[in-house]
């Protein structure tokens, strides 16, 4: 398999008052296209902070990112946001949906940074919610929406604009055992049945078994890695 | 256009915090339009009187009378066609709050000089021959009650006669309309024999407050006008001659600079409008910076983000302002009413004003919140920090 994304000693570094803190040493870490990856490890190990970078969220204070080719530790905040846009879907823990958008405005947002037609994003929308089994919840707002309900409408949002990679911010964090599986067994037929690359931050070691591969962290240093199963 | 449905619906994030900023920017737009309403009718308040008249005065004061041996000499200046005087009577009916507009006039003269005034014929007639006759405005007899043949007394509060009484009586001998809405809605006058007036008085026989002067070409008014003053200069009764709408608004702004009044009340209602429609954006944003954070997240440039702010407040305040102004229209028709028909109207240029206005307003709101959603940082705004 080719390799999506290449990290080459990356670290990053917050100052937080008079406060320095190094999250990230001279990591080094390759993703291969297609994987569906879990990162683990105790709060504040940095997988978050990985994460963000991973999809563009934040800039290294060192090192290089090159996902797809692209070298995206060099990119401007604004090539950046274009960047993102075409390239990664977001899922976080607590959905973050809109409040006051219905659950097929909120998966058509990354379309309106498209020239798509209102017909197309609409033909686009009704089938990234029903790749997650929602086309009879589209008008509904997340607040008439369970919390497991509301993930796959987040999980739609994200596939909308088809992008190279999907990031996952403890997407099971807040839901209950059952609803969990049913979000990583769709993220997990994400990954193998459409081919999108995932890269899942958990804390729950069952949650990594739907991942392909898993990686451990701590103190902003990969510890261990191998397959998930 | 794409995003117009987002900018709508972020508008209702706190249903009641949006009808209660409504309200502010509908209560304070509406006082915008009816103020601007009334400021036009007073800057512009002459537009329906016919500009063929010019108003002589006393050049110290219209208050100072002018004596009636000055008429021969203006009805000689070339290009007067009709020269008619009248004196402010400054009558009271029956009790304080029943003031209205009287004046003593030559009947004769006052009607040539106003043929804007329809008066039948015969009661024309009974006007000019009965000395203690007086004419009444259909407006202002329907408000009174007041018909042809009733008698009317008015206590004058310049004026006593020479018995010592300041109460007069006159007969009402006819009812005058006007030759359209406009002098219909003006209707609300009296016109006084001078006969009676002038000899009755105790002081002042011989004089008028005004002189009205119609002229047959008004492109030839400001040289008549300037005619007229040259006549008496340096004589003791010195004139000042103006357009009648000139002198109507000088006479308005005896009140006050009314435009500077409009402008003083509408900027304390519109700084204190920009605080709190400024606050509740503030207040707005700062509630969803992770929201805005998940749409940079999305890939929603900064630029997009400020954009989506302002719009949201354009928005906001258009709304507020467009259903302030439509209630603007019914306001000034009531006042319109109240003030016996006054032409106080919404006018285009109010309109104008108030897209301006709403303009300034928004982006004033709205910069500041924009900005800040502007600058967030992703990274720091998903957590909560």
């Amino acid at each position: 398999m080719t390799t999506l994304v290449s990290i080459r000693g990356v670290a990053k570094r917050y100052t937080r008052g008079k406060q320095t803190v190094d999250v990230l040493q001279a990591l080094d870490l390759d993703i291969a296209s297609g994987d569906f990856l879990a990162l683990m490890g105790p709060s504040g190990s940095g997988k978050t902070t990985l994460l963000n970078l991973i999809g563009g969220l934040d800039k290294p204070s060192a090192g290089e990112i090159v996902v797809d080719g692209k070298r995206i530790d060099q990119l401007s905040s604004g090539q950046l946001a274009k960047w993102r846009a075409r390239h990664v879907g977001f899922v976080f823990q607590f959905y973050n949906l809109l409040p006051v958008l219905s659950a097929e405005a909120n998966v058509e947002l990354p379309l309106l940074l498209t020239s798509l037609s209102k017909a197309q994003r609409k033909k686009n929308v009704a089938a990234a919610l029903a790749v997650v089994g929602l086309a009879d919840r589209a008008t509904h707002k997340p607040s008439e929406l369970s919390g497991g309900q509301q993930q796959r409408v987040a999980i739609a949002r994200a596939l909308v604009a088809d992008p190279t990679l999907l990031v996952c911010d403890e997407p099971t964090g807040d839901l209950d055992r059952k609803t969990a599986d049913e979000i990583l067994t769709l993220l997990q037929q994400l990954n193998r049945n459409h081919g999108k690359t995932i890269v899942m931050v958990t804390h729950d070691a069952k949650a990594a078994e739907y991942a392909t591969h898993r990686l451990d962290m701590d103190k902003g240093a990969l510890v261990t890695s191998g397959d998930s199963h | 256009m794409k995003f117009l449905p987002l900018v709508w619906a972020n508008l209702f994030h706190k249903k009641t915090r949006l009808i209660l900023t409504m309200l502010s920017l509908i209560a304070a737009f509406m006082l915008f339009g009816l103020l601007q309403a009334v400021s036009v009718l007073f800057s512009s308040g002459a537009d329906f009187v016919g500009a063929n008249r010019l108003i002589t005065q006393a050049k110290v004061s219209f208050t100072q009378p002018l004596p009636l041996s000055l008429l021969q000499r203006i009805e000689s200046v070339p290009g007067v066609a009709r020269v008619a005087w009248s004196q402010f009577f400054g009558g009271i009916y029956i009790d304080e709050r029943n003031f209205f507009a009287q004046f003593a006039v030559d009947p004769e003269r006052l009607l040539d000089a106003y043929p804007e005034w329809i008066l039948p014929a015969e009661q024309r007639e009974a006007f000019t021959r009965t000395r203690t006759g007086a004419i009444v405005g259909r407006k202002l007899a329907e408000q009174y009650g007041f018909k042809v043949g009733d008698k009317v007394p008015l206590k004058s509060f310049i004026f006593t006669r020479k018995d010592g009484g300041s109460t007069w009586e006159w007969d009402v001998v006819g009812i005058f309309d006007g030759k359209d809405d406009d002098w219909a809605g003006r209707s609300n006058l009296m016109y006084l024999n001078f006969g009676q007036f002038d000899e009755a008085r105790q002081f002042g026989q011989g004089s008028a407050g005004v002189y009205i002067v119609r002229v047959d070409n008004p492109d030839d008014s400001e040289r008549i006008a300037r005619d007229i003053d040259k006549q008496f200069e340096n004589s003791p009764d010195e004139t000042k001659t103006q357009t009648e709408k000139d002198w109507n608004l000088s006479f308005v702004r005896q009140i006050g600079d009314i435009g500077l009044i409009v402008t003083g009340i509408l900027g304390a209602v519109f700084f204190t409008i920009l605080l709190v429609i400024g606050n509740t954006m503030s207040q707005a944003v700062r509630e969803r910076i992770p929201e805005f954070a998940v749409l940079k997240t999305l890939g929603f440039s900064d630029g997009q983000v400020t954009g989506l702010v302002l719009a949201e407040a354009l928005l906001l305040c258009f709304v507020g302002a467009a259903l302030g102004m439509v209630l603007a229209i019914g306001a000034a028709k009531g006042v319109s009413g109240a003030l016996n028909g006054a032409p106080v109207s919404v006018q285009p240029i109010v309109w104008a004003q108030a897209f301006v206005t709403m303009l300034l307003l928004a982006f004033a709101v709205g910069i500041f919140p924009a900005l800040r959603a502007r600058r967030l940082q992703i990274v720091d705004a998903l957590a909560g920090r």
